[in-house]
């Protein structure tokens, strides 16, 4: 046996192990997205669902990102044909009702489907407090750079992407994402309203008004 | 029961695999070789046992026992029996305890074909098999246990995974792969035998498992092709290969073992390249490993993504083991490795092995890394890379067109010397060939460098391959007499492993005329058809009949009768089918194909209306694709030729090698 | 070695040989002829046999007037980008539904005017570099070009080496194979 020609082999070995050993800690299919801490991709949409309540809107009416601004927005895209979007429906549904009032907006976007099946869905699981659009060839999922169903993403008062979540969400996580958004905008609007939105969306008249007093 | 009868069975295998084991270097360091046949029984035994085992599964499977955890994770009884059957292999634990029947298999026969051999090389290639099946049995008692109780015990399961019960190549696919896969471990077995028992130096190892390794060789080129065909039969896209990491995983390994069967035959003749040729079979079957790990522990995402769990930590402990030992060893062997190669002249055939060993070496390396980049630039980058089709079709068709190329040269050179005189006309009839079929491509449209070159190669290699046989009769009809059909006959069987290459080598043409005229050539047409409308692709025309939906037992069935036209004429129907599993929101989409001789009229259907008013088809012309089916059995064929044990030969080979040769001829049945 | 210059033989090789590369040649360009010319290739290819007829009564006269060009830049970039609901197919290759709508927005964003690269830029944008079946050959992603690259020219280098070192060897002695058929 040649003693160092086979240590000097059995090196080669470790760092491929290594990689292997690294990787197992990985998931292959978590794809990072490149959106969040970026402008979210501009949408102009039709109600198809109009929820309930107070989050009513009616059928039909057009919702623009840009009429959003200064509202923490919660994206969901689903589609009836999704398992989990079952798991996630409720919840959702609940965890919206309770900022009714609030300057938060929960919309449902409709993802390859069509809004008859939508509605049915809806009605079969016992309703939706919120709107959905529909989102014909799913122009604005691939804007978003949506993967599958259910993902949801989760927009600052500024119009910027702060989070996505791939897979059905949790009420809780709902709940802390939304409330530490509304935070954040209310911060920036007491400590210092002059320093605002970027340059090429700071037009938009609501990013005053629709924020909380 | 049957649940208790099979982990058991699993159980006392493991602990006679491990005796059996550690029991090989104690009988050779005491003298004890008696011992050694408590080592081989334990060969046999394990064989026995886990045969015991895969048949409960089986019978578990079929009678619906709903107790035993696989049983409950892939069976049904609305699925027909064939699939039940075959979904031994349709998930993770199944596909484990039959690649441990099929380990036990390939070890028990060849111990017992070599038993009566002397020396410590055979006991030595047993323990190996015995360490490989016990690795195995570690999997079905931990990570991979297919004989969980399962309580309470539920009425009915789930089916196995909708894509693996739509065609019947998922009875056929997989066992050939395990076939060739798990057959590589025997000459490994016998490659780490020959390093521990000291006799590396001889050439018995690659000697003894020439036929092994050429039958797994031939199973696995079988379980590549049908498994092309079941992603071009199931998947619906018109494509049958995706260059997706469980192909590769397949692929690797192959191109190792083929450049082994290439080179093997320069260290026969010339007892060149033995270290090399070493490396290269205890790397395919380190490889083999590798591909399992990467499909199976879901390190990488790809379509088999099996259910993933610790199994992948118990892989790469394995892996490290291997790759830990044969490193040392075959580094630490390497002295004794060297050869003393002689030419006389450059221009040999023995140049074009090494240039034909380089490529495919190269070849791996690039689809290797390929597959692994993804993994290697997250590490380096943190960021995720995909890494398909348009680069490994970027990096492997200059070395396939390559490749070709050297398939014509090789044949015509000869062993040592350089050209002689007879070279060109060894040349003209595949130069011939050559520049004709590269004519008729560019006529066809062909505008691809790589692509032309290609159909030329291939036509070149065909025409130099084919004038062997003719070369060779022409001789025989003038040396004996004899009829031309049966000159060709006694040619080949006269020298059966020389022409059976020759005939896998036409096999590989007509594979790459497939490939070549399918890439080149393909077109394509999606429209939404009311009835009586028609659809013409590259002048092939048909005409939507009707739509019609049928419950089966497992199953709902939505399809379209499609009418092949001949002018006005109805010569033949395809009816692509939408098959709407229970287990899955998503329809399963199962394309027709109508085969001629010059290519499939591939049929997908892609929607539908309710009503039948309409459906949506797309109508694929797919050039010359039957062609690398029917090559792949031109290709099988020729190893069987070669494998074919040859009487007269074989008696002439007794006086030259060890007593126990004799017993090869029977190896590969 | 046989006498090869025996006039019938190779009068019969050869006509064997030319009868299988006519079958085949035949055969090839049968296969071929039905299928489209590649755009751009000359018009001197038979008109008949080298254009995609598609007659479908009703729908789809659109698909004939569209431009070529703008079809063989939409199949290049749709090739090069990953179906994000499959496994490793192009949006060309698959038939899901996204791909479908995702070939669209190729289309639309070419047929508007912008290049290739942007077309892909917008995609990396989305879905980030996952999106391109093939690594940018750029900083690190360079080495997954080059590895190869470098293995063809160091393994051909040891080649040309190795070659040389044995033919300096000598000739082989008469008799010294190990072996003499190739059985």
């Amino acid at each position: 046996m040649n003693w160092k020609r086979a240590t000097i082999a059995a090196a080669t070995a470790a760092p491929v192990i290594g990689l292997f050993a690294w990787g197992l800690t990985r998931d292959p299919n978590n794809i990072p997205s490149p959106l969040p801490g970026r402008q979210a991709p501009a949408f102009a949409l039709a109600v198809f669902s109009p929820g309930q309540g107070g989050l009513m809107r009616p059928v039909g009416e057009t919702m623009r990102l840009s009429d959003l601004r200064g509202k923490v927005v919660v994206l969901n895209f689903w589609a009836s044909w999704c398992l989990a979007c079952r798991d996630e429906h409720s919840a959702l549904s609940q965890v919206a009702q309770t900022y009714e009032g609030k300057p938060v907006q929960f919309l449902g976007v409709l993802y390859n489907d069509v809004p008859d099946k939508g509605r049915a869905w809806i009605s079969e699981m016992g309703g939706q407090s919120y709107p959905s659009v529909d989102d014909p060839g799913a122009r604005v999922a691939i804007d978003y750079g949506l993967y599958g169903v259910p993902e949801t993403f989760f927009l600052d008062a500024n119009g910027r992407v702060a989070f996505k979540n791939t897979g059905p969400v949790s009420p809780g996580m709902v709940r802390l994402k939304v409330d530490s958004l509304m935070a954040a905008a209310q911060a920036a609007n007491v400590s210092a309203p002059a320093v605002a939105t970027p340059a090429k969306d700071s037009s938009t008249p609501n990013a005053k008004t629709g924020s909380p007093k | 029961m049957i649940r208790l009868l099979a982990s058991n069975a699993i159980l006392v295998a493991l602990a006679v695999t491990a005796l059996g084991a550690i029991l090989t270097p104690l009988a050779i360091h005491r003298g004890r070789r008696d011992w050694l046949m408590l080592s081989y029984a334990a060969v046999y035994t394990n064989f026995v046992l886990v045969t015991v085992a895969t048949l409960a599964l089986v019978w578990g499977l079929v009678s619906h026992d709903f107790s035993i955890s696989y049983v409950a994770q892939v069976g049904s009884r609305a699925t027909p029996t064939f699939y039940t059957v075959i979904s031994l292999w349709g998930a993770l634990e199944g596909s484990i305890v039959f690649w441990a029947w099929v380990l036990g298999m390939y070890a028990a026969a060849v111990v017992w074909f070599n038993r009566k051999r002397e020396g410590n090389l055979v006991p030595y290639a047993a323990m190996t098999l015995l360490v490989v099946a016990l690795f195995f049995h570690i999997l079905l008692l931990g990570p991979a246990n297919p004989f969980q109780p399962v309580f309470p015990v539920p009425f009915d399961g789930p089916g196995p995974n909708p894509l693996l019960q739509n065609h019947i190549l998922m009875g056929v696919h997989p066992p050939l792969l395990y076939l060739g896969y798990v057959g590589m471990t025997v000459p490994f077995a016998f490659a780490m035998g020959a390093m521990f028992s000291g006799e590396v130096a001889s050439d018995d190892w690659a000697r003894i498992t020439r036929r092994w390794t050429l039958v797994a060789w031939a199973f696995l080129t079988a379980a590549i092709i049908a498994g092309m065909w079941w992603s071009y039969e199931v998947l619906g896209w018109g494509g049958y290969w995706a260059w997706d990491p469980v192909e590769n995983a397949s692929f690797i390994p192959w191109l190792t073992a083929t450049a082994y069967l290439h080179s093997v035959i320069v260290q026969e003749r010339r007892g060149m390249l033995k270290l090399w040729n070493l490396n290269l079979m205890v790397g395919t079957f380190v490889l083999t490993i590798l591909g399992t790990f990467l499909t199976r522990s879901g390190i990488i995402s790809s379509v088999h993504a099996f259910t993933q769990g610790t199994i992948g930590y118990y892989f790469l402990g394995f892996i490290a083991l291997v790759l830990l030992v044969t490193l040392v060893m075959v580094a630490g062997n390497s002295d004794k490795l060297g050869s003393d190669g002689r030419l006389d002249a450059p221009l040999s055939r023995e140049t074009v092995f090494l240039l034909q060993n380089m490529l495919f070496t190269v070849f791996m390396f690039t689809v290797l890394i390929g597959t692994l980049f993804p993994l290697v630039a997250e590490a380096a980058r943190g960021v995720k890379v995909s890494v398909g089709t348009p680069f490994f079709n970027r990096m492997s068709i200059p070395i396939m067109v390559a490749l070709l190329f050297l398939m014509g040269v090789g044949p015509a050179l000869p062993w040592r010397k350089g050209a002689g005189p007879e070279l060109k006309g060894k040349l003209i009839p595949g130069v011939i060939v050559g520049v004709l079929v590269g004519v008729a491509a560019l006529v066809a449209g062909a505008r691809n460098a790589y692509s032309v070159l290609a159909f030329v190669f291939a036509g070149f290699a065909l025409g130099v391959n084919v004038e062997e046989f003719v070369r060779g009769a022409n001789a025989r009809v003038k040396a004996h007499g004899e009829g031309w059909l049966t000159a060709l006959m006694r040619l080949i069987s006269g020298n059966r492993r020389r022409y059976g290459g020759y005939v896998s080598h036409i096999g590989v043409v007509l594979v790459a005329f497939g490939v070549a005229a399918s890439s080149t050539f393909k077109s394509e047409q999606e429209a939404t058809l009311k009835p009586g409308e028609s659809l013409t692709v590259s002048g092939h025309t048909v005409r939507f009949k009707s739509a019609w939906m049928r419950e089966e037992k497992q199953r709902q069935v939505v399809g379209a009768t499609m009418e092949v036209m001949d002018g006005n004429r109805v010569v033949g129907t395809i009816e692509p089918r939408m098959n709407y599993y229970p287990t899955s929101a998503q329809p399963v989409p199962t394309p027709q194909a109508r085969s001629l001789l010059t290519g499939d009229m591939y049929m997908n259907l892609m929607a539908f209306r309710q009503d039948g008013s309409n459906v949506t088809v797309k109508l694929i012309w797919e050039p010359l694709v039957p062609w690398i089916w029917f090559g792949g059995y031109v290709v099988c064929l020729g190893a069987i030729i070669a494998m074919w044990p040859t009487r007269e030969r074989t008696a002439v080979r007794v006086e030259s090698a060890a007593p126990s040769a004799p017993r090869l001829s029977e190896g590969q049945a | 070695m046989t006498n090869v210059h025996s006039p019938k033989r190779a009068v019969r090789s050869l006509a064997a040989v030319f009868s299988l590369a006519a079958a085949i040649s035949l055969a090839a360009s049968a296969a071929a002829a039905q299928a489209p010319a590649l755009p751009g290739a000359p018009a001197s290819a038979p008109q008949d046999s080298g254009a995609l007829r598609v007659q479908v009564q009703g729908t789809l006269t659109d698909a004939q007037k569209n431009d070529a060009t703008l079809e063989s830049a939409t199949k290049s970039v749709a090739s090069q980008l990953r179906c994000p609901v499959c496994q490793g197919l192009s949006i060309q290759d698959s038939p899901s539904e996204l791909s479908q709508q995702m070939r669209t927005v190729v289309k639309e964003q070419l047929a508007a005017g912008k290049s290739q690269e942007q077309v892909k830029d917008y995609f990396i944008s989305k879905y980030g570099e996952w999106i391109l079946l093939e690594p940018q050959a750029h900083g690190f992603n360079v080495l997954i070009y080059a590895i190869p690259a470098l293995l063809v020219v160091g393994g051909a280098i040891f080649i040309v080496f190795i070659v040389k070192k044995w033919t300096a060897a000598g000739p082989v002695a008469a008799g010294a194979e190990v072996n003499a058929d190739d059985d």
